[in-house]
């Protein structure tokens, strides 16, 4: 690692104030994706700022009509709260699946949310369930806030604070896991609400997570496995490389979502 | 420069150390604690993984600046004296080892399992054990390890 200068911060005021001062400074989260990235040197900020003290970011709060994660919660946290898991299984089961046990005991949902890596969890769960990213100057929906390969809604100096989850009918999330590093190859989140049926892709959009809309439309219209199994979905826009071809994604796409309806909850 | 203050297996610790600092480096190198081994140093095989407030962790992707003000415990201090610790005493007894380099880790991690499941099945220790890696393949033992561990017959023993 390139040397860097360190601020733990006391508060998000603190937090912000530290990124603006400091020229290519960096927030540090759970540290799962920007400490390897320091490691290869393929990031050199001047300083972390660490918002790992910051007590007010941690925490789920389960109301009646949506659930509010803090932004520093640990992965483990999401994964063995019994109160989310009573308004939100889909999202403990997801968050059991990042990585393994030791990443999901550092790992946090905003880190995860605002890194926006193609193959992670949280981003899919995100958008199919309508999600609204909070900051500490707005709020941003989950369709307007991914915008590609590692692209957000984020300014530079913006921190997320939480993350607010509309409370679904029921809810599934199934990945096709690289069997090496837990990523997904694909993953699908179906989330079923009174008014419609959002499906979000991970791990296989040559953009980033997307929604399959000709799924969506096809489950809201009957929401069965075989309606999302019968949908085919183009390869033109979706990702190739050495775990699989954008063919290989696209076929799974159908699959999983089939998979997800069937284990929704 | 940067000054932290942690405890170590029990120990109070205070450094100055520079901020980019691994966990792991100041375990080894600092303090000359070695029964912790840095195999990827990527994240990925869990042969660095120490205990940090009770979860286990693995240390080549935690800087010491992070630990400030929590609890550390590798290896070096899960016996108490010459006495093994049930998790050790288990993989001492089922040879869940062959090599022995992942074999702190693996205690560590199953430490970290035991606390939060205390009967887990044979499926539950493999993916709540999926972290850490072991070079020489010898999976089967080290799972039979953890089941005695936490009282439970192995299956095939």
């Amino acid at each position: 690692m390139y040397a860097f200068e360190y601020h733990r911060a006391a508060d998000v005021a603190d937090a912000v104030a530290e990124l603006k001062r400091v020229t290519e400074s960096k927030p540090l989260a759970g540290g799962m994706t920007l400490l390897p990235t320091c490691k290869m040197r393929l990031a050199a900020p001047s300083e972390l700022v660490d918002l790992g003290a910051i007590a007010a970011l941690k925490g789920i709060a389960v109301a009646d009509a949506h659930v509010t994660i803090g932004a520093m919660t640990r992965h483990a946290d999401v994964a063995a709260s019994q109160e989310l898991r009573a308004a939100l299984p889909a999202l403990c089961d997801l968050a059991a699946g990042i990585g393994d046990p030791q990443v999901r005991n550092r790992g946090t949902m905003g880190g995860s949310v605002a890194n926006d890596d193609p193959a992670a969890d949280y981003p899919s769960a995100c958008l199919a369930l309508a999600a609204i990213i909070v900051t500490d100057r707005r709020e941003i929906a989950a369709d307007d806030y991914f915008q590609g390969l590692f692209q957000t809604a984020l300014e530079e100096d913006e921190i997320i604070t939480a993350i607010r989850f509309p409370r679904p009918v029921c809810a599934a999330y199934e990945k096709f896991k690289n069997p090496a590093s837990r990523y997904a190859t694909v993953g699908v989140f179906v989330a079923r609400f009174d008014d419609g049926v959002r499906v979000a892709v991970t791990g296989a959009g040559a953009d980033g997570v997307f929604r399959a809309s000709e799924i969506e439309q096809a489950l809201s219209a009957d929401f069965s496995p075989e309606a999302a199994a019968a949908i085919t979905i183009s390869p033109d826009a979706i990702a190739s490389d050495m775990h699989g071809s954008a063919e290989y994604r696209a076929h799974l796409i159908p699959i999983l979502a089939a998979r997800a309806v069937e284990a929704c909850k | 420069m940067a000054q932290v203050t942690l405890t170590i297996n029990g120990q109070a610790i205070t450094a100055d150390v520079e901020p980019r600092t691994l966990l792991v480096t100041f375990l080894r190198e600092h303090l000359q604690l070695t029964g912790t081994h840095v195999g990827c140093d990527t994240t990925q095989c869990g042969a660095c993984t120490i205990l940090f407030n009770g979860d286990a962790v693995k240390s080549c992707t935690m800087l010491l600046v992070q630990a400030d003000g929590g609890e550390v415990m590798t290896i070096e201090g899960v016996a108490t004296g010459e006495k093994l610790h049930p998790v050790q005493e288990a993989f001492h007894v089922y040879h869940g080892l062959q090599c022995g380099f992942c074999t702190p880790g693996m205690v560590m991690r199953a430490l970290d399992l035991l606390a939060k499941h205390p009967q887990p099945s044979e499926e539950e220790i493999r993916h709540q054990m999926e972290g850490n890696l072991c070079r020489c393949t010898g999976y089967h033992n080290i799972v039979a390890a953890v089941q005695a561990a936490s009282g439970q017959t192995p299956v095939g023993h």
